[in-house]
């Protein structure tokens, strides 16, 4: 059954046109990635998805509600769509837990109590519990993503959108960062992920999705994009991830 | 592409045969002494100005000028060590260890810099002495009489005390006002747009009318308009609103500097956790807003604090006011002295105060400045 169903979406910067025309149904506890260029729309498509960047045309609704154009409670959205960015985007003047325990405190009239119980359990899942008392800058960027898909978990999202979480990270913090999402993908937690990473993509993916130039221009299961894509285009972009040693 | 980058690799190294040499030192030696010993004079000449216009001074007063004396030979020294390094340097330069003697010139020409610098500021030091003392102490005589210090003193005070509260409850009062005034004037869409407009067109109007003008219209206009309320107030509530005022415009535009400073994707990740438009601004952007412009906005409290000393227009006795009184009875300016002395007093704790709630900050959550 189509969980998260995006239909016809297009998206203006002015007089760029960033999506254009983007279409695409993902079921409950499917794994999609998106892959592509940067500028080919991965990034807009999930801010579109959360209502973070509004779209001029087209539908998206999640779990048969439509939850785009005007009049929506975005923010009653936002709980069942959690995000984490590239960037980590931590508070930087609250400790790890107040990051984590913000949004049910403070959206989710959830008891401080029991909101750091909660939170003191998925950061002891990812390894962070002792660094729960610790300011964002004291942290690595591994552990302060670790901490931003704390935060975006916290409130129980039906679906995750992580966009490009381990781009900014040193090499050797990926793999902590992946194996969450790993970890998380086999609890059958419905993902969106825009990524670079294509052998990660391959691993658990169980759709993959080439954009370009605003729109999908091939999608399929992880096997036929990556060993047989029908499309030129999806053949170079891979052929040159290739050629940088990422595949 | 690849051979020309070899290519220039080849040049440079054989570029590599003749060492630097070691800068000079001997000219440099010889201005640097020069310079202090010219600064040390000046100073000699100043403090016997000032022996002199203190006629027949007790001995411990004299050791002092004596000690001072001294105090302004001390760059002598490094000008001279200066001279030592001079020496060495065309010594190892004549046995052609570069290395040792490049490092003996740089030495010496930190020591002739430091001569120079400390024989500078000897001569300003040196030029504030004369100034005192010129016109046989004349200068001396009309801002700092030790008898009026005295007698003025206590009057002084007394009335600063209403500047240190117009100061505070006028601060208190604009932190408020500023930070309603920025967010007014950041409210989205076309609903926030009058407000905005209003917000805009207040900044202007405030931050252009002297402090002064602003308060002799609220001092005097809204009793002579019998306005209810403003008409009962007392003058020193009507100071404090008038520099809420003209203070308020400026703190909103540093506020909101400070807003605007917080990048977007804050925003973002307060907006995708949930948190509505007022929440994320109250939880997440203004208290680390708040964080940055602690110093911009201590700037403006401190010309705040300063302008209560122009609360005397609307009829209220502050410090400035007392000691002017006091000052004309006397023909002498030492009581100005005292008020201006009275506000650096109160400011200095303030900037120290300041610096340390910025260390803590840092330290606390693991920023490095």
């Amino acid at each position: 059954m189509t969980f998260l169903e995006i239909h016809d979406v297009h998206k203006h910067y002015g007089d760029h046109h960033v999506l254009q025309g983007v279409t695409l149904e993902v079921a409950r506890h499917e794994v999609v990635c998106l892959i592509g260029a940067s500028g080919s729309g991965k990034s807009t498509l999930l801010r579109c998805i959360n209502a973070l960047e509004p779209i001029q045309q087209g539908e998206i609704s999640v779990d048969g509600d439509v939850v785009s154009g005007q009049g929506v409670d975005v923010n009653r959205l936002r709980r069942n769509v959690g995000m984490v960015f590239q960037s980590y985007n931590l508070f930087p003047h609250m400790s790890v837990l107040r990051n984590v325990t913000l949004a049910p405190v403070k959206v989710g009239g959830v008891p401080k109590a029991e909101a750091e119980e909660r939170a003191l359990a998925l950061l002891d899942r990812v390894g962070m519990r002792d660094k729960a008392h610790a300011y964002p800058d004291a942290l690595s960027g591994g552990q302060q993503q670790r901490v931003a898909i704390v935060r975006a978990l916290v409130s129980n999202p039906q679906v995750l959108l992580l966009d490009e979480i381990t781009a900014a990270l040193d090499p050797e913090l990926v793999g902590d960062v992946l194996a969450i999402v790993r970890e998380l993908a086999q609890d059958g937690l419905t993902m969106l992920l825009a990524t670079h990473e294509m052998g990660f993509a391959r691993e658990v993916a169980s759709q993959v999705c080439f954009l370009h130039e605003g729109r999908i221009l091939e999608r399929g299961a992880p096997a036929q994009i990556f060993e047989d894509p029908h499309e030129e285009r999806t053949r170079q972009f891979l052929s040159r991830v290739i050629a940088s040693g990422r595949l | 592409m690849n051979d020309t980058l070899t290519g220039s690799a080849r040049s440079a190294e054989g570029a590599r045969a003749t060492p630097t040499p070691p800068r000079p030192v001997l000219p440099v030696a010889v201005l640097a002494l020069l310079v202090a010993v010219v600064c040390a004079g000046a100073a000699a000449l100043a403090l016997w100005s000032l022996h002199q216009m203190l006629g027949n001074p007790a001995a411990w007063v004299v050791a002092l000028l004596a000690a001072l004396a001294v105090t302004a030979l001390l760059p002598v020294v490094p000008a001279v060590r200066a001279f030592g390094h001079a020496r060495s340097r065309a010594r190892l330069l004549a046995e052609n260890r570069m290395a040792a003697a490049r490092h003996e010139a740089a030495t010496g020409r930190e020591h002739a810099h430091t001569a120079m610098g400390y024989a500078l500021a000897v001569l300003i030091c040196a030029g504030l002495i004369w100034f005192a003392t010129a016109n046989d102490g004349a200068i001396t005589e009309t801002f700092l009489r030790w008898e009026f210090l005295k007698s003025s003193f206590a009057d002084v005070l007394a009335a600063f005390v209403v500047n240190v509260e117009v100061a505070i409850g006028a601060q208190l009062l604009v932190l408020v006002v500023g930070l309603l005034v920025a967010v007014m004037r950041l409210l989205p869409g076309r609903a926030g747009r009058p407000l905005r407009w209003l917000a805009i067109a207040y900044v202007d109007t405030f931050r252009a009318i002297p402090s002064i003008i602003v308060l002799y219209l609220v001092g005097f206009g809204l009793k002579l308009a019998e306005v209810p309320v403003f008409r009962d107030l007392s003058p020193i509530w009507l100071a404090i609103l008038a520099l809420t005022l003209t203070y308020s415009a400026y703190v909103a535009e540093v506020y909101r500097a400070g807003i605007e400073s917080i990048h977007p994707s804050q925003w973002a990740a307060a907006r995708s956790l949930g948190l509505s438009y007022g929440m994320t601004l109250r939880t997440v952007i203004v208290p680390q807003a708040v964080r940055r412009i602690v110093p911009p906005l201590l700037n403006d409290f401190i010309g705040l604090q300063k302008d209560t000393a122009l609360i005397g227009v609307m009829g209220v006795t502050d410090a400035f006011t007392q000691s002017r009184l006091t000052a004309s009875n006397v023909f002498n300016l030492t009581p100005v002295i005292v008020v201006a002395v009275l506000f650096v007093i109160i400011t200095i704790p303030q900037a120290r105060f300041v610096d340390r709630l910025l260390t803590k900050e840092q330290s606390r959550t693991g920023r490095s400045s």
